[in-house]
């Protein structure tokens, strides 16, 4: 199956594209959310400033999601949504819309991510704590696969694994980890049933469960890693759950391949590593996708165009319809060189696995998991500075000629219209304004009564379903839901890594560091920052574990932080300098509101910034007072240490900001 | 060029909770400059110039990694604000041996409101020794103390931490989690000091939190500290035994003679800086720790730890 991951601006945009997609032959759709759908916010709160219709299609309430799939025909259509934390409720208004449109939930087909552990461990949409989200999870599974038989109720994810820097042999432990525990809630939830049929049932949920993998360039052991998936999947289905229906045993996965791989230098070159990540998922049959997504050749730039995701699409089809892989039966069958590297994957998978259930499971393992994932990512950027590891045209190569690819006003990306933030805020108040009050009210105290019960009788997806009917909102639904769970902050790993032994150039730059605290008087304190909803931490993380190593004291709070946090921590904190990270698209706005913030508060600390940030942007940030900006072609990060160190130690020269604001 | 250390004294003195960020600055400067502001800043929050001890009620919350102090501080400053209590936490995180730089994380575990001017955190590292607090903290929790209501310094570890932050607080909480043995051990074995409350948290674990509340009440009483309050508390909602903790915290502070305590608090500061700066040599130059001891015991009740650490200056040889 050929999709292309879409959805952006509004509902109604979003509809035209995916006719649009359609018309092209692409079959199915695949639903990319704004951030703020994803972790439960309306467009009018505080937090969703500057991420609405960013990253995906915002939607807020049934009547969202009725313009989003108007004249599309729901009976017939395969969607897949990457929806994770409000998963329940995105379903829920799915279900809700098809009903409108005359389809019963008994004949949806799709997906739904609705991954949590990966969500804490690498990608950062999470809304509420764990426990409760895993049993918002089983409630969906209990749910689905009684009422919404033809539904994926969850997709585990291994594909955030790798983009937060996890080697083969953690990619795998960790989604088979991830899916023993998930399973395990799902048992637990659907117990014997009142019709003795509890095992039949596991069978059914056991062979629902798909998983959403990476692939990387190095498509031989990549592939090998999918096969070792196969086996254990199967031996988990048989041992654990007592599965015997070989269709149910099967290893189903669908894949978007690497994207931490592409590079900003020369992005020309991310085609040829797209078509190598492709072959990983393709090239023996016993171990092939069932649904492929390319990402776009330019998303390290920002925001891919339709026509670059085109381009995405028309890779896929040179290779099904022009080439001969689908002719032959595994290539691979009886070779003694895969076969030898899928038992070693799995050898060392299988000892990362008990590492994981001694932790108590991977809900417990978050932290552990977390801290081993930043350590990885760690090494990976190591290796790419010191050259050990090639990436063409960024660490080698590195001469070009001028790309006309690139060269248009726009530098190559689509930029969203900011005047879309405002519509939708309207949008959602009108929509408040002329709903029937009384009966939302009365739904969320029957979600929230629901929700409180501690036994958890009545299942979640019910009054959600009932929620989404009278109209309630995605921010309503989880703020619900937030009251009664409380909220959560996932652990950041960075607390968990260890310190980096030293290396000459390290050993340099401490030297740097101590000469700059002599002059200050105190150790150089950064403060690194991630505004806006944007759960893409892998960056910010290796600042702040690159700061400290090199003998920094580091302030880092997680994701998902508002302007006036950041001000109000950078003032407490008498930080010398604040590091901002941003992935999302939304610097354009959020970065302005923090340097805003911060001067209100007065905060005189110079401010860098990082992330995917398009050339044409950086003037702008820059008037309005970003000292720098790096991007991920500035891959050397001592030598940001190096730009920081000078900065500040200009600034105390200065005697701008030495001792912060008085 | 050095901020004026007299004129934030002042501000705190005066209750300006915005003038704490900038005298924490201040505080942890090592310059000559800075150090010289420093003690003016102190001068001017001595209980001297304030007329009395500071008002502030100082509490040391201090437990193995993992006991979930955090989630309870994130509690206990909700319903201290909710009290109209301003709070200062000052949260200490171990730093990095090797490149002496830290990853101060406590700030993102303590969930507050960040518009609300009448709490501040301020996150600083261990500094050179283990387990123990860097002279800025006590500093620091000393100038706080002037101006806000509650002060918390928050530490990692259990024997030697809570002893270091005996030394500054006027109340010391341990918290420890359900089924932590060492807890237990070091209480029976007397590692640790006998803390003024003992917190259990997690109580929503049920069986096993009830358990670990019960066995640590018994070696309290067979060390015949029985009269220790243990409180069992969940943060999580429902939340429990917040307002007994509260009242707990309030009840120990009003138990105290708070002139004797926070004078004894300054003088061993005192020689735990000056022995910091000048080694054994610098004791045995003023004739060993009882001899410089006896010789702060003879000073004005009303001086501030630096005054105290000249006094003992000026007995070294010239």
């Amino acid at each position: 199956m050929m999709r292309t991951y879409a959805g952006h601006s509004t509902a109604k945009a979003s509809n035209e594209l995916f006719r649009r997609n359609l018309e092209k032959g692409q079959v199915g759709l695949s639903v990319a959310f704004d951030l703020p759908t994803q972790t439960g916010y309306d467009p009018d709160d505080e937090l969703a400033r500057g991420e609405v219709g960013k990253v995906g299609v915002p939607i807020s309430h049934r009547g969202d999601m009725a313009a989003l799939m108007e004249g599309i025909p729901l009976a017939e259509m395969n969607t897949s949504m990457t929806i994770n934390a409000t998963a329940a409720w995105l379903l829920a208004l799915y279900i809700v819309v098809a009903e409108e449109q005359g389809v019963p939930q008994e004949s949806l087909q799709g997906t739904t991510q609705n991954d949590i552990i990966k969500e804490f461990l690498a990608r950062g949409t999470y809304a509420f704590p764990p426990a409760p989200s895993m049993r918002l999870i089983a409630d969906m599974i209990a749910y689905t696969v009684e009422h919404v038989p033809r539904w994926n109720p969850i997709n585990i994810c291994s594909y955030h694994l790798q983009e937060a820097g996890a080697t083969p042999v953690q990619e795998i432990a960790y989604a088979i980890s991830n899916a023993i525990a998930v399973l395990d809630a799902a048992r637990e939830r659907i117990g014997e049933g009142p019709d003795g049929q509890g095992g039949k049932r596991m069978e059914e949920v056991f062979g629902r469960i798909s998983f959403f993998v990476n692939a990387g360039v190095r498509f031989i052991e990549e592939h090998a890693k999918l096969r070792a998936m196969a086996t254990l999947w199967e031996q988990l289905g048989r041992e654990r759950y007592g599965v015997s229906d070989p269709r149910h045993l099967r290893f189903r996965y669908g894949v978007q391949v690497n994207s931490l791989g592409l590079t900003e230098a020369q992005p020309e070159n991310n085609v040829q590593r797209i078509v190598l990540e492709t072959l990983a998922v393709t090239l023996g049959r016993d171990a092939r996708a069932r649904a492929i997504q390319l990402p776009a050749w330019n998303e390290a730039l920002g925001l891919p165009r339709p026509w670059d995701q085109q381009w995405s699409l028309r890779i896929q089809q040179v290779l099904a319809y022009e080439t001969d892989i689908l002719e032959y039966p595994d290539i691979f069958e009886g070779s003694k060189v895969m076969e030898g590297l899928v038992e070693e994957l799995l050898e060392g998978a299988r000892a990362e696995i008990a590492v994981v259930a001694e932790h108590g499971g991977a809900v417990e393992a978050v932290p552990y998991m977390k801290g081993a994932l930043v350590d990885s990512h760690r090494e990976r950027i190591r290796r790419i500075e010191s050259g050990e590891q090639v990436v063409v045209g960024q660490n080698r190569f590195t001469e070009s000629e001028v790309s006309p690819l690139t060269a248009d006003a726009e530098g190559g990306i689509l930029v969203i219209d900011p005047a879309v933030e405002a519509e939708q805020i309207d949008d959602v108040r009108r929509w408040r304004s002329e709903r029937d009050q009384g009966a939302v009210d009365e739904a969320l105290s029957a979600l929230a009564r629901a929700a409180r019960d501690e036994e958890g009788r009545e299942n979640l997806m019910i009054p959600t379903i009932a929620a989404a009917r009278a109209g309630a909102t995605t921010g309503e639904w989880a703020r619900t839901l937030r009251e009664v769970f409380g909220s959560y902050r996932a652990p950041t790993g960075v607390g968990e890594a260890a310190a980096a032994a030293g290396d000459g150039d390290l050993d340099e730059l401490r030297g740097e560091v101590g000469r700059l605290q002599e002059r200050l008087g105190r150790r150089p304190k950064i403060l690194v920052g991630k505004p806006g909803l944007d759960g893409h931490s892998n960056g910010a993380e290796q600042i702040a574990l690159r700061a400290r190593d090199s003998g920094m004291d580091v302030v880092y709070e997680g994701i998902r932080l508002t302007p006036s946090q950041i001000a109000a921590s950078a003032l407490q904190e008498g930080v010398h300098v604040i590091g901002l990270s941003i992935l999302s698209g939304s610097h354009r706005k959020l970065i302005p509101a923090v340097i805003d913030a911060l001067h209100q508060a007065g905060v005189a600390a110079p401010v860098v910034v990082g992330g995917i940030i398009p050339e044409q942007d950086v003037p702008l940030l820059e008037s309005a007072g970003v000292a720098a900006v790096y991007t991920p072609k500035d891959f050397d990060i001592n030598r940001i240490m190096r730009d920081i160190v000078a900065l500040v130690g200009s600034d105390s020269a200065n005697g701008s900001s030495s001792n912060g604001a008085a | 060029m050095s901020a004026d250390g007299a004129a934030l004294g002042e501000r705190l003195r005066a209750g300006d909770l915005q003038a704490a960020p900038a005298a924490l600055n201040l505080l942890e400067s090592t310059t000559e400059d800075d150090r010289e502001q420093s003690r003016a800043l102190l001068r001017e929050v001595s209980p001297a110039a304030l007329g009395g001890e500071a008002k502030a009620h100082v509490i040391g919350v201090t437990g193995p990694p993992g006991a979930g102090k955090s989630t309870l501080l994130s509690t206990l400053v909700r319903a201290w604000r909710h009290d109209g209590r301003t709070v200062a936490v000052l949260a200490v995180d171990p730093s990095s041996r090797l490149s002496g730089g830290s990853l101060l994380g406590d700030r993102a575990r303590l969930d507050v409101d960040p518009s609300d001017r009448g709490v501040l955190i301020r996150s600083t590292a261990a500094g050179e020794r283990p387990g123990g607090l860097a002279a800025a903290t006590r500093a620091a929790a000393q100038a706080l103390a002037a101006a806000f209501d509650v002060v918390v310094i928050e530490t990692v570890g259990v024997g030697q931490a809570e002893t270091e932050v005996a030394e500054v607080a006027d109340t010391v909480a341990v918290v420890v989690q359900p089924g932590s043995g060492d807890v237990l051990q070091f209480l029976k074995a007397g590692i640790m000091e006998i803390p003024d409350v003992l917190v259990v948290t997690k109580a929503d674990l049920g069986r096993i939190a009830t358990r670990t509340r019960r066995d640590v009440s018994a070696a309290l009483r067979s060390l015949g500290c029985g009269r220790v309050p243990v409180l069992a508390v969940s943060s999580l909602p429902p939340v429990t035994g917040i307002d007994e903790l509260v009242g707990a915290l309030d009840e120990h502070r009003g138990g105290l003679d708070l002139a004797s305590r926070r004078l004894a608090a300054r003088r061993e500061g005192a020689l735990t800086d000056f022995a910091l700066q000048y080694g054994e040599w610098g004791l045995r130059a003023l004739g060993g720790r009882r001899a410089a001891r006896s010789l702060l015991a003879e000073q004005d009740p009303g001086l501030e730890t630096p005054a105290l650490v000249e006094v003992l200056e000026r007995g070294l040889p010239r």
